[in-house]
């Protein structure tokens, strides 16, 4: 496959006044033409310098970034400029222009372009119907809501026909429907144009619901690359762990000193059956803390949080029962902390 | 007392007034839009972040800020006479009314820039636009209720200190409240002289108002 951004070694240090920042701390990354490429981390780890120097608003320190074989570096201002109309942003406040209506802000960008208004106009009210906004042509963005406001965005930074759009936590200000309804419209544009998708998010249910691939990025650094089923069934890293299990955390740390164990289903699994058979066979019940499946990638993954009954015996038969089963097992207590 | 030549020297006192003010605030706007501009952009951080640039301005705005207007009228005599031919008379007024108000302008029009929401900008030179487009499509224009704000400030602070230099001569509404009110002690006129000056403030401010409200597209209707 074609390959849209490369990464190479990239470090970001921020030098302060009386303190330096080392934002990102030697960043490899590839991704691929088409491909909607999730960037996820934690507060701070550098998710939002990574994606600036995408499009080089933020210059990397060292390393280089490559568009399609080129060079960021090695563009004069006005190169820069112009690639720049192929590199498209969404933010996570939207960014519109408040002065302007919402055409006139689709139009834009093609003014930058110089596109004429008749053509930009045009090509506005079409990305309008594309993203559902027909009849908020004349609207300011002060009346809109905030999904409207980032279809308008969106629509914006389709303007140009660009190869790659970054979102930068696009749907973080924005509540779980209409975050939905926002990814399925990505998800919608990257499959009709073909158009790479980066995505910066925090949360990981952003990643399960559109990327197919996802880097996890700490402190600076990249901790896990690989595609959204591999880092989801099997998280090596410690902050690839930590993000994949963040939804369990609460419930998880009530349970402390008991006995837990996570077993995780594959798609070839179905789940109902071993539990209850196994509650039959050990003759002693247990509690289900957590069960949940998800759809991650078109491929049915659950899994569920079981705490063991207090005898050592039964809890250790149960064990075996399960690993007998194929099932993947993993002891909680390891890994709370 | 009032008669005609008493009501027609107010009438056209009035006009005075407001030839100095407008003409004044042009200047000063042409002057001190620029110089805003250019303060917002070579600041640190900002889009062309020059030290040596911003640094002079900010202190030559400064220091013209903080000379007293009448002292800064005095000083400037010899340019004002070099520009105008003479250096009185309210033509010759708008040399040094122009000259204070270009900082206090540049002030005003700075701060109305710096309101404008970094992510915009920033979301500007995502898409390519070079610094010239941003400056004028994304600061200006999103900043222009703030703008037209502070327009009406500078109008109503330009009126008031071209009634100040009706000390020196200066003509208009000021120039008459002295010498009616103060030299010659008739009250009268310049109660009316007042009142006057206080209501063209309240009607410009009025204008100014209302036209940033209805240019003002964040307000939902
Ligand atoms: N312009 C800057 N100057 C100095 N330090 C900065 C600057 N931008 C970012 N940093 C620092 O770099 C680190 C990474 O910041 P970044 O914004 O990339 O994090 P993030 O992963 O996007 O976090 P969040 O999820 O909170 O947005 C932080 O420690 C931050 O304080
Ligand atoms: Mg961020």
């Amino acid at each position: 496959m074609e390959t849209m951004i490369q990464i190479k070694d990239v470090t970001k240090t921020f030098v302060g006044k009386d303190n330096t920042v080392e934002a990102l701390k030697g960043i490899d990354l590839e991704i691929h033409k088409g491909e909607i490429y999730g960037i996820i981390g934690m507060s701070g780890a550098g998710k939002s310098t990574l994606v600036r120097c995408l499009n080089f608003l933020e210059r990397p320190t060292s390393g280089t970034v490559y568009i399609e074989g080129k060079d960021l570096a090695a563009l004069n201002n006005s190169e820069l400029r112009n690639m720049r109309t192929q590199i498209a942003m969404i933010f996570q406040h939207f960014n519109l222009l408040m002065q302007r209506t919402v055409i006139d802000n689709i139009c834009f960008p093609m003014e930058i372009t110089k596109t004429s208004k008749k053509d930009a106009e045009a090509r506005a009210r079409e990305l309008l119907s594309i993203v559902g906004l027909t009849e908020k042509e004349k609207a300011y963005p002060a009346q809109l809501s905030g999904g409207q406001k980032q279809r308008v965005a969106i629509a914006r930074a389709l303007a140009t026909n660009p190869k790659i759009l970054l979102c930068d936590e696009a749907t973080s200000a924005l509540d779980p429907t209409t975050t939905k309804a926002i990814l399925t419209l990505l998800k919608e544009i990257n499959v009709k144009y073909g158009i790479t998708i980066v995505i910066i998010t925090h949360e990981m249910s952003v990643v399960q619901e559109i990327c197919s691939h996802v880097a996890i990025i700490d402190e600076g650094t990249l901790a896990e690359t690989g595609t959204v089923e591999e880092v989801f069934q099997r998280p090596r890293s410690k902050a690839a762990k930590k993000l994949v299990f963040q939804g369990e955390r609460d419930q998880y740390e009530e349970m402390k000193g008991k006995r837990c164990i996570r077993i995780v289903f594959t798609s070839n699994s179905s789940f109902e059956p071993v539990i209850a058979n196994m509650v039959l066979a050990c003759n002693t019940p247990v509690n289900i803390l957590l069960a949940d499946t998800r759809d991650i990638g078109g491929v049915a993954h659950g899994q569920m949080i079981l705490q063991l009954p207090e005898d050592e015996g039964i809890a250790e038969k149960m064990i075996q029962y399960l690993k007998n089963r194929k099932l993947e097992v993993e002891e909680l207590d390891n890994y709370v902390g | 007392m009032w008669d005609n030549q008493t009501i027609m020297m107010i009438v056209e006192g009035t006009g005075v007034t407001l030839y100095m003010t407008l003409v004044s605030t042009l200047i000063a706007y042409a002057l001190g839009l620029p110089l805003g501009i250019v303060l917002v952009v070579t600041a640190p951080g900002g889009l062309m972040p020059n030290k040596i640039i911003f640094k002079i301005l900010d202190v030559v705005v400064n220091i013209v800020r903080s000379i007293p207007f009448l002292i800064l009228l005095m000083l400037i005599i010899p340019f004002t006479r070099f520009i105008v031919g003479k250096s009185y008379g309210a033509t010759a007024t708008i040399v040094p009314l122009a000259i204070a108000a270009a900082p206090f302008v540049a002030r005003l029009v700075e701060s109305s820039l710096l309101e404008v929401d970094h992510g915009v900008i920033e979301a500007a030179q995502s898409m390519g636009a070079g610094n010239w487009t941003i400056i004028w499509k994304v600061l200006v224009a999103e900043a222009r209720t703030s703008l037209i704000v502070g327009g009406t400030i500078s109008l109503g602070t330009i009126l008031g200190y071209s009634a100040m230099a009706g000390v020196v001569g200066g003509g208009g509404l000021g120039d008459i409240a002295i010498r009616y009110g103060y030299y010659r002690y008739q009250a009268d006129i310049m109660i009316v002289t007042v009142v006057l000056l206080v209501a063209l403030v309240q009607i410009l401010q009025m204008i100014g108002t209302r036209l940033s409200r209805k240019l003002d597209r964040r307000i939902t209707r």
